[in-house]
């Protein structure tokens, strides 16, 4: 068997937009990356996944709670590559909207789910909690950029002739 | 039979959005929580101050799979905060925009998520590379389903995620019609294989039948998701604006989502496609109930697995409609309606992909947003998927740890809740006291 590309995708405090765009690039590109990548954690669309030995790690998503910060840097530990893929993990927005609430927006509601779940002080971007290689803008992630980023790592990881 | 506890828990996966814990006593279920686990981003609140003519595009960063349902249940509310009105070839183009966002959002969860069910495989990555395997076949069909949902929203709204022509008031940019024939003659061709999809969730027998209450937006003229009355299964019939009058608001201390109730009867609902079409088959495309007569005929059901059947019909339902739509559209040159500000509060309710979707919008006398507020599908259905789940462990304690970790997971797909829910939401750690 050749040797593929093992790829993890993860989603964190988002929409998930780019995990959609994701599967609709399926439409055109599933037979070739069958082919060439080893989706080995991809919760999306996989019950089993495992997190070991990740070539590349596509993470989606800000960081809302110290449950998720920990969870990221378990993924980073387990990754060659780290790759911030959409707005929410480049840039924090907008799921850190709320990083610019005041006292007075935060109302007795939120109150109540800052205080029965693990929610940080501040939403962060992902460069803020782990280090990152490469980035995919977008609101949902550039498209042609995920393409060119996803072709850098086949080459550098030799599944594609680097010609 | 277990005789002890049972915890099925999800706590390591944060990426996910939900787990499911379960507790056994004397063979039966004494506690079971379904657990949304998705942090809060209150958008609801940060939209406050803001100009309202903004809230939509920012509100749809919600969901990124339905987006554009949240996108047209803001535009609504907003619009009607405003008084405005708009043109009938705006209505009729969120309408074709519409069947382009159920096309390829229903076939996402239909063959993505719930066919591995039916293929008895993990994945669809599992899918085995054989033209004349069916599951193969399905798949393929799927790529084309997806894809041509998503040329229509990309031709009518710019993009099927966080589309940028849509506004208060029409459309920043309006479609180009020569993209029309060729979008009718590939959708025309697109007829078989949804019909292959039907019969195969037709033909897969799982079943779990327990409630029997539903609610959507029904429009006595036509099956429309965007405009209509709420009715509910006993009967009950408001306009949009009264809709909360509907639901009793119920805080799960556990979960980030609050649930909800008929505020009369205090009964669990559900939403989404198996109650839209047990209360609007009548109003579905003539020339798809020709062509699936037979399989409309288990319905109204109360088998949650047919919510799968469901979606699947109304997948051929806006194949129909849109080809209707763009065989029929004249393009006129019109620019959105604007007024000048005004203080007012307006309701927009569509039928997202997986149910009922409400926004409210109060906007002051400057067009800033005042106050907003959101009801989602999936909260709606939250009471209603763990009531199913009770029911389903207490009829079938005696299956091994794994098939009831996989027959939970199918039955809270069947559901179709947001996306990370839907899909391989749990880490399973049985123990047993």
């Amino acid at each position: 068997m050749n040797k593929k590309l093992v790829v993890g995708w993860f989603s964190f405090t988002c929409c998930e937009d780019s995990t959609i765009l994701f599967t609709e690039l399926l439409n055109d590109h599933y037979d070739t990356w069958k082919k060439l990548v080893e989706f080995r954690y991809l919760k999306a669309l996989k019950t089993k996944n495992s997190l070991e030995g990740l070539d590349v790690a596509f993470v989606e998503g800000a960081i809302s709670s110290p449950t998720q910060e920990k969870r990221v840097r378990e993924i980073r530990e387990n990754a060659k590559y780290v790759v911030a893929v959409g707005a929410c993990a480049v840039t924090g927005r907008p799921s850190a909207t709320r990083n610019d609430f005041v006292d007075k927006d935060i109302t007795d509601k939120i109150q109540w789910y800052f205080d029965h779940f693990d929610y940080s002080k501040k939403v962060l971007k992902l460069d803020e909690v782990i280090k990152v290689d490469d980035i995919i803008g977008g609101c949902p992630m550039d498209k042609n950029i995920f393409l060119s980023t996803l072709e850098k790592y086949l080459k550098l990881f030799k599944i594609i002739s680097d010609a | 039979m277990h005789s002890g506890d049972i915890t099925i828990d999800d706590i390591t996966k944060v990426e996910g959005s939900a787990c499911l814990s379960v507790k056994v006593a004397n063979d039966q279920v004494s506690d079971l929580k379904f657990i949304i686990k998705d942090y809060r981003r209150f958008y609801t609140r940060a939209v406050r101050g803001k100009p309202a003519l903004t809230a939509p595009s920012f509100l749809s960063r919600i969901c990124g799979t339905c987006s554009v349902a949240h996108l047209f249940a803001s535009i609504e509310a907003v619009e009607k905060s405003q008084g405005m009105a708009v043109s009938e070839q705006t209505k009729i183009l969120r309408r074709l925009a519409y069947d382009g966002l159920m096309l390829r959002d229903h076939a996402l969860h239909l063959y993505f998520f719930v066919l591995p069910d039916i293929l008895g495989v993990d994945s669809i990555l599992d899918i085995p590379d054989n033209v004349n395997n069916l599951g193969h076949q399905l798949l393929h069909d799927s790529f084309y389903i997806k894809r041509l949902g998503s040329e229509i929203t990309d031709v009518v709204i710019g993009a099927a995620i966080h589309a940028p022509y849509p506004s208060v008031g029409g459309f920043l940019k309006l479609p180009d019609p020569g993209k029309f024939p060729d979008l009718i003659t590939r959708l025309e061709n697109l007829r078989p294989q949804i019909l292959r999809g039907i019969k195969t969730f037709f033909d897969w027998k799982e079943t779990l039948v327990r409630n029997s209450d539903y609610l959507c937006l029904r429009n006595d003229k036509s099956y429309d998701f965007l405009e209509g009355e709420i009715v509910n299964s006993n009967g009950k019939r408001v306009p949009e604006e009264k809709f909360p009058e509907f639901l009793d608001s119920v805080v799960i201390p556990y979960s980030e989502s609050e649930g909800y109730v008929f505020s009369d009867t205090h009964e669990d609902y559900l939403v989404g496609s198996l109650a839209r079409i047990n209360l609007n088959r009548d109003l579905l495309n003539p020339k798809t109930v020709a062509d699936i007569k037979d399989f409309l005929t288990v319905f109204p059901s109360n088998n949650i697995y047919h919510n799968n059947l469901a979606q699947a019909i109304e997948m051929l339902h806006c194949l129909d409609d849109a080809v209707e739509i763009l065989k029929n559209l004249k393009i006129s040159e019109e620019k959105p309606v604007r007024n000048s500000p005004r203080a007012g509060t307006g309701v927009g309710v569509v039928e997202a992909p997986r149910g009922t979707l409400y926004h409210k919008a109060a906007v002051d006398d400057k067009g800033m947003v005042a106050d907003y507020e959101v009801i989602v599908p999936t909260s709606q259905n939250q009471i209603n998927i763990e009531n199913d789940l009770k029911k389903y462990f207490n009829d079938n304690l005696g299956k091994d740890e794994e098939n009831l970790r996989l027959e939970a997971e199918k039955i809270i797909r069947a559901y179709d809740p947001c996306m990370s829910c839907a899909t391989n939401f749990l880490k399973i750690d049985w123990s047993r006291a």
